[in-house]
């Protein structure tokens, strides 16, 4: 859990020593938040906290509303620490969920919509890496693109009707338990691991941080800077494909107009995760935690009947506060082993 | 590097043939169940009459609601021989239906019918018109001068909420429960159609001494009204009545209903889509009622716009001319009643 960036074959220099203890402050940070939430849970609702059946249910529900916005920061995180952004992503999975819920992708059963989606996320993911790299157009603008496209080809296929899955075995992904915990669960457990390997432990991961933190110097290491791009925007498009059938299964139905906003959710995960915008540097467990805190968030607020309003302007503080955070004691850090 | 092209070939190679199998896997049989007036053999209205055209607009929102509006209205049309039907895109927003209309306006049709993103915005465009000897029919959101429309034909969203907490209230009152635990599930908040939903609301349940315990509001989209319930049905472990504004974010609301496991209250949907009647008729979830705001208005409004165009009033009443306002009644759809209401579904 310790080992976010550290690359495992680099000796341990004073430097990435003190970027690890970094990443550990910060993560530790993310579980304070999370604590501090539980507890002010615990002190304005105890009627409810006091009955532990409802605590574990709380819990598990958090998660498992984290679950789909969870796997597609995974991919996000991705993209950004590659040097990227994907403003596409709350399209994708309205496409692959939209195009998974034809009735005549429905025909083919369970499969072929589980197909369909990660199919059409890694397609979409595809052309918005081919658009970037062999295009030459910045991130933001062919994502941006991306996304009224998506969305809109999406209202086309649909007709701009709220399509229902009428497959059990889709259905049933969301009530699904394994061990007395949701599929969903796990199945975000799964990526998460997945995704911390793939960063931390291959050349794949390796190459994407080369890549976010100075493409050139990368590409000068040997590093096919475009194709490797390519993949991380396929990375995240599968992720949306992923997240999609998620979706679908907890709504029992796809329409252009889900997933409505994931991106911003997304990157404001990441970033107060500790992955930085500019590219170079991000964990996968830091993201995970920032999707925790927006998820015990919304929790806290609808257990306290408080409105969504106010409930926004305390996600922008805490993503605010966050950055600013890490900014105020990476700087403390530095001025103290200066001493 | 040989590696690496044939990795790229095989890459390729696997898109092309999905691409391929997923060309195949769009298409979506609509069976559009348009909501259609098509009787009246006697009717002196309903004999072909003078040529009208009427010019459409209505915004391309990914929703069932407005889908069904636009359906309705050409389908409405198209019973018409004398009636010629001129949809125009609305576009992404209130500008582009702007620009958009005052294409329709120059080209000359008798009614122009438009549902406005947004009835303030629009409502020069409205003036622009009716100054140009167009008569405007306005849809469901109001112009704020009664100079920009010729008729006006909406939904009583206020009367909506009044209808939904009649019937929990009555519900409840029959059960004996004396403090009931009452949920919220609203569309998006900012909208005002969702506070004077909320309002109407509130006041019918204020008449039993009741209120709302908690209100989670949703995006009218079924993914998020599967989030907002979730949220809900945690904050409130026991529940006893639970109002939706709409069926459409409702199938998310009835997933989350089952996937927590919950049925010890009952809900009541709002809007009334078909998939909702279906479910009330079939009394096996905890959907017990919807109170209308029914996409038929714009059937309606076509039929109501082309006796406009040709002068004449509605045969059922003295005034020789179409009325200029028109508010639906939000009717509560219950399974007594849920047959007769089940060819409205949308």
């Amino acid at each position: 859990m310790i080992a976010q960036t550290a690359p495992p074959d680099v000796r341990p220099s004073p430097k990435s020593k003190r970027r690890l203890d970094d990443n550990t402050a910060r993560n530790l940070g993310l579980v304070g938040v999370l604590v501090v939430l539980v507890v002010i849970g615990i002190v304005t609702k105890p009627e409810l906290y006091s009955d532990p059946t409802w605590v574990r249910n709380n819990v598990l529900t958090i998660l498992q509303q984290a679950s789909a916005i969870g796997v597609v920061t995974v991919g996000m995180t991705f993209v950004i620490i590659g040097g990227g952004i994907d403003l596409s992503v709350g399209a994708i999975i309205a496409l692959a969920g939209v195009w998974a819920t034809t009735l005549a992708t429905q025909s083919h059963g369970a499969a072929g919509m589980i197909f369909t989606a990660l199919v059409v996320g890694i397609a979409v993911g595809l052309i918005n890496g081919v658009l970037i790299s062999y295009g030459r157009l910045v991130p933001f603008i062919a994502t941006l693109a991306m996304l009224v496209s998506a969305r809109g080809l999406a209202a086309q296929i649909s007709g701009k009707q709220t399509q229902v899955s009428a497959n059990d075995t889709i259905n049933s992904i969301a009530t699904t338990k394994l061990l007395g915990v949701p599929l969903l669960v796990w199945i975000l457990a799964l990526v998460v691991a997945a995704g911390w390997v793939l960063l931390n432990r291959t050349t794949f991961g390796r190459r994407t941080v080369a890549v976010g933190g100075n493409p050139e110097a990368a590409r000068l290491a040997g590093i096919n800077v475009k194709w490797h791009t390519v993949l991380l925007y396929a990375l995240s498009g599968l992720c949306c494909g992923l997240a999609a059938i998620m979706l679908t299964s907890q709504a029992t139905s796809a329409q252009a107009a889900m997933a409505n906003l994931y991106e911003l959710d997304a990157i404001a995960a990441a970033i107060i995760g500790g992955t930085l915008l500019s590219g170079g540097r991000g964990t996968i467990v830091g993201a995970l935690f920032g999707v925790l805190v927006f998820s015990t968030i919304t929790n806290l607020f609808a257990i306290n009947n408080l409105s969504t309003e106010v409930q926004n302007m305390v996600k922008g503080g805490i993503i605010v506060a966050a950055v600013l955070i890490q900014q105020f004691r990476y700087r403390s850090l530095t001025q103290l082993l200066k001493r | 590097m040989s590696a690496l092209s044939r990795r790229r070939v095989l890459f390729g190679g696997a898109a092309v043939g999905a691409g391929a199998l997923l060309t195949a896997c769009t298409s979506n049989d609509p069976g559009t169940g348009a909501q259609v007036k098509t009787n009246a053999s006697g009717d002196a209205n309903a004999a072909p009459g003078q040529k009208v055209t009427i010019g459409f607009s209505a915004p391309a929102a990914d929703h069932g609601w407005i889908a069904a509006i636009t359906n309705n209205a050409k389908a409405q049309a198209a019973t018409y021989s004398d009636v010629e039907f001129k949809a125009v895109e609305a576009g992404a927003d209130a500008a582009a239906q702007r620009a958009a209309l005052s294409t329709l306006i120059a080209q000359k049709p008798t009614v122009i019918v438009m549902l406005p993103w947004d009835g303030k915005e629009l409502n020069a465009a409205g003036l622009e018109a009716m100054r140009a000897g167009i008569p405007v029919v306005n849809l469901d959101r109001a112009f704020p001068s009664a100079a920009a429309y010729r008729l006006q034909i909406k939904g009583d969203n206020y009367g909506m909420g009044l209808a939904a907490g009649q019937y929990i209230g009555e519900q409840l009152k029959t059960k004996g429960v004396t403090n009931p635990i009452i949920g919220e599930i609203p569309g998006i908040d900012s909208l005002e159609l969702t506070q004077e939903r909320t309002q109407g609301f509130n006041a019918a349940l204020a008449t039993y001494g009741f209120k709302v315990a908690n209100r989670r509001p949703a995006e009218f989209t079924a993914d998020s009204g599967q989030a907002a319930a979730t949220a809900l049905l945690q904050a409130l472990p026991k529940m006893d009545a639970l109002w939706n504004h709409d069926d459409d974010q409702g199938i998310g609301v009835l997933a989350a209903i089952k996937q927590a496991n919950r049925s010890e209250f009952f809900m009541v949907g709002g809007a009334g889509s078909k998939a909702a009647i279906d479910a009330i008729t079939a009394d096996n979830t905890v959907l017990k009622a919807t109170v209308t705001y029914s996409p038929s208005m714009a059937s309606s409004a076509v039929t109501l716009a082309r006796l406009i165009g040709q002068g004449k009033g509605m045969s059922d009443l003295v005034e020789l001319q179409v009325p200029k306002e028109i508010t639906l009644a939000s009717e509560t759809i219950t399974k007594a009643n849920a047959d007769k209401y089940a060819k409205l579904g949308f």
